[in-house]
């Protein structure tokens, strides 16, 4: 689990083949206080969206690199998921979007006094993205705005 | 694609100054993308924190994550394996 072996031949040829893009340099940011007093966001690339907003489109090629800001007292349970690839089991998330998006589970930590709070806000976005030009340029960079305009100071980041 | 989506988010936010950890589910993609700071986890594609409806579980490798920002020895770009 967690390697090459999970896919099918054809994804894997895919993979193998894929030119990835290499971060360079690699950026660096030192937490700059306890994590008691941090406040934090969550990112989660599982395509998921709050009620009242567009869907994620599944005919966009190179995939759809927009994001969506998803209010963080959402009940989880109202969240849909547009995630395109069929390359992986969906059916956890479905049964529980903690899984890929842990909005319950950083609000415990913050009742607990781990982390000093949750942002209000935190982002989602589709990680099937093969052509991620315009995500690089122009839709992350926009997306983390929202989050520098919050005072974040963490981010947790969850693939799918 | 996840993998690399979420390391170059990753990349982005810690050039404004937030300090990030990634969770990985693909060592090739790590390896070759690069994010700044990242927890590896054994898990298959769809099951980032492992179990559903399981709090405890999801929080061990939450706080696992977490402790990654805590670790001062850590340098760029830093893969970590999540022990049990």
């Amino acid at each position: 689990m967690g390697d090459m072996s999970e896919f099918s031949m054809t994804v894997r040829l895919f993979l193998k083949a894929y030119p990835w893009k290499k971060i360079d340099p690699v950026p660096w940011t030192p937490l700059s206080k306890p994590l008691e007093e941090c406040r934090l966001a969550l990112v989660s690339s599982a395509g998921f969206v709050p009620p009242g907003q567009e869907p994620f489109a599944d005919d966009v090629t190179g995939g759809d690199p927009s994001f969506r800001a998803v209010p963080s007292d959402v009940d989880v349970s109202t969240l849909e998921e547009y995630h395109r690839s069929e390359s992986f089991d969906h059916s956890g998330l479905l049964g529980d979007p903690n899984l890929a998006f842990p909005i319950d589970r950083v609000r415990e930590l913050a009742d607990r006094g781990r982390i000093g709070s949750v942002n209000h806000r935190y982002l989602s976005f589709m990680g099937s993205v093969t052509a991620p030009r315009r995500f690089m340029r122009e839709t992350a960079p926009a997306a983390v705005e929202w989050l520098v305009e919050d005072e974040v100071d963490i981010a947790l980041l969850v693939p799918v | 694609m996840c993998n690399q989506a979420v390391g170059l988010a990753a990349a982005e936010l810690e050039r404004r100054g937030i300090s990030t950890v990634t969770i990985q589910l693909l060592r090739e993609a790590a390896e070759k993308v690069r994010p700044p700071r990242s927890l590896f986890v054994p898990f298959r594609h769809g099951y980032p924190l492992d179990k559903p409806d399981d709090a405890d579980r999801q929080h061990e490798i939450i706080d696992a994550a977490l402790r990654l920002l805590e670790d001062d020895s850590l340098k760029p770009p830093a893969l970590v394996d999540f022990v049990e």
